[in-house]
């Protein structure tokens, strides 16, 4: 499968969150999903009228006994347990952009409990599926999806508590 | 509603053929049009299930079968739901048939399929949940059917060899059809040496993506008996459910499920509404079930369709396998073709393909893979962004 992804057309003249850090930029791999702090958030929306919550903020769905009901950005929890987990062990296609070598990325469904929703997301690094189990605290963290000589691209990942 | 008859069905064998899918949709429409007895020139309407990786051809889908068999001018639409596109061609074909627009319907559904996973198409789409979840996570289809069985572990003790034993026995249902494209059966050490793809899951339990085709004849009651087709094997119900809000469970390709922060979710889950659906359609029960054709894009998801579809209560589907109650032999055989474990999706087409299964059971004419006496059948499909379908067949 031929890898069609561009990176530098893909960043060209988009509105950027920028951290230097080790000589690299550092920036969202895609804007407006999480804040880029020592306590990342998700930026999730909440509905104004039913209070309820979705992830991402723009693309949630939405309860239909509350047509006219309008969506504010807010943070989500920074914590959640673990609802379920796996692995690819083989390199995702694009539009992924695969680490050479790949190492097996690590996949968590995190379920908040104020939010009451499961949220996907990478499990930091160093984690093995072995690791890992159903009803394990967890909380946002930031790491790198990709990088190229400038720049590293961030994504939200999920990093077990150090206690557990 | 009422029932609709099932004049002829036919398929491609599945493969990795690697050649035009219009090749593989008129091979399987010819074959269907010979089983029915039927002209092309006597169709009324020709309905497409949609193929999105084949170029504009597959966006128009129908058309382009037409074309292939000869524009004559017949009536035509095309369907796209993901996996569920065959499930939907088939009821807009219903529609038209008991809306009296026409008396006979082809509907046809054909892929050519790239190897490797399936992906989101070229582009940079930031609003799109599909391509973020590849994008952000590197969620592949695999690993939300990981996740799916992770929690059956956790939730029912399921173990690996359940869904080992899954793969095992649909391999054995699979050395008798022709039309799979894997007739080898396999043994708990081959599915054990293939290698993880998605932890609990190796790649021998999850399905790969297939070429092939599928085509069937429908026609209204009234006009199968003026053909002299008294006993059809029938379409008594069809479900195209979507899921309620809020569905707890995390779904293709969502990065998220919705929140259960204000509204508690439905008592019946959305997998479990799409059999509801059709049971209550066509009056029957999941006891009345003789045999069925189910979405086992991963073995772990076959176990979870027996309890969605009310075959046992949810934790016991490892028994009823175990037991060998959804062998060919046992109380309700569940995928005596083979399954999506030995065919491989070729997505416009299976969910065509499952009812061309039901139509030889129930009629008698499956061969050695035949499950005795079978009169009820049941599909149960699921195509990505909401999409349950399920065929109810019976004679």
């Amino acid at each position: 499968m031929a890898a069609t992804f561009n990176i530098r057309s893909f960043l060209k003249d988009r509105k950027q969150t920028t951290v230097v850090k080790d000589m690299k930029i550092e920036v969202p791999a895609v804007e407006g999903f999480f804040t880029i702090e020592e306590e990342a958030h998700l930026i999730g929306g909440r509905f104004k009228r039913s209070g309820s919550y979705c992830f991402p903020k723009d693309l949630g769905g939405s309860d239909p006994n509350f047509p006219e009901d309008e969506v504010e950005e807010v943070l989500l929890s920074r914590f959640g347990k673990i609802w379920s987990y796996t692995n690819s062990a083989y390199p995702p296609p694009p539009p992924f952009i695969a680490a050479e070598p790949y190492e097996p990325i690590v996949i968590a469904a995190v379920e908040l409990v104020k939010e009451k929703m499961v949220i996907l997301g990478q499990v930091v690094n160093g984690y093995a599926v072995e690791d890992l189990s159903v009803g394990m605290t967890v909380e946002v963290a930031v790491g790198t999806l990709y990088e190229d000589s400038e720049r590293r691209y961030l994504t939200w990942m999920w990093k077990p508590l150090s206690e557990e | 509603m009422e029932d609709i008859a099932i004049l002829g069905v036919g398929m491609h064998p599945w493969g990795k053929w690697g050649r035009n899918f219009v090749e593989y949709g008129t091979v399987a429409a010819k074959k269907a049009l010979d089983d029915a007895q039927i002209e092309w020139n006597e169709v009324g309407f020709i309905s497409g299930a949609i193929t999105v990786r084949c170029g504009y051809p597959g966006y128009v889908a129908g058309s382009t079968m037409a074309r292939a068999l000869g524009f004559n001018g017949t009536q035509v639409a095309s369907s796209y739901a993901a996996c569920a596109s065959g499930a939907t061609a088939l009821s807009v074909a219903r529609g038209q048939i008991l809306s009296g627009a026409c008396n006979v319907a082809l509907v046809v559904g054909a892929d050519t399929t790239p190897d490797g996973f399936l992906a989101p198409n070229d582009g940079i789409r930031t609003d799109d949940t599909d391509w973020l979840r590849f994008h952000m996570v590197g969620a592949t289809n695999p690993v939300y059917f990981g996740l799916h069985a992770r929690r059956r572990m956790e939730l029912y003790g399921a173990t690996q060899e359940d869904f080992a034993l899954v793969k095992v026995k649909n391999s054995k249902h699979a050395v008798f059809n022709e039309n799979a494209r894997f007739n080898k059966e396999y043994a708990l050490e081959d599915v054990y040496s293939s290698p993880v793809v998605s932890d609990p899951l190796r790649l021998l339990e999850i399905c790969t993506t297939s070429d092939g085709g599928a085509a069937l004849v429908v026609s209204s009651l009234d006009y199968a008996k003026s053909l002299g087709v008294s006993d059809p094997v029938r379409v008594s119900a069809i479900a195209l459910n979507t899921p309620t809000y809020p569905d707890p469970l995390i779904d293709l390709p969502y990065l998220a499920t919705d929140s259960s922060a204000t509204t508690l979710p439905s008592e019946t889950g959305f997998k479990e509404s799409i059999g509801k659906h059709v049971y209550e359609e066509a009056g029957v029960g999941p006891e009345d079930i003789d045999v069925a054709e189910v979405y086992d894009l991963a073995s772990s998801m076959e176990l979870d369709w027996y309890e969605q579809l009310g075959f046992c209560k949810a934790g016991e589907a490892e028994n009823l396998l175990r037991d060998g109650s959804t062998s060919i032999g046992g109380r309700i055989p569940v995928n005596p073709s083979g399954g999506l474990g030995a065919f491989g999706e070729a997505v416009p087409a299976q969910a065509i393909a499952q009812v061309c299964e039901l139509n030889w059971q129930l009629s008698n004419r499956a061969g050695k893979r035949q499950v005795e006496g079978a009169r009820i059948g049941i599909t149960a499909n699921q195509g990505l962004f909401g999409h349950g379908s399920s065929v109810l067949l019976r004679r």
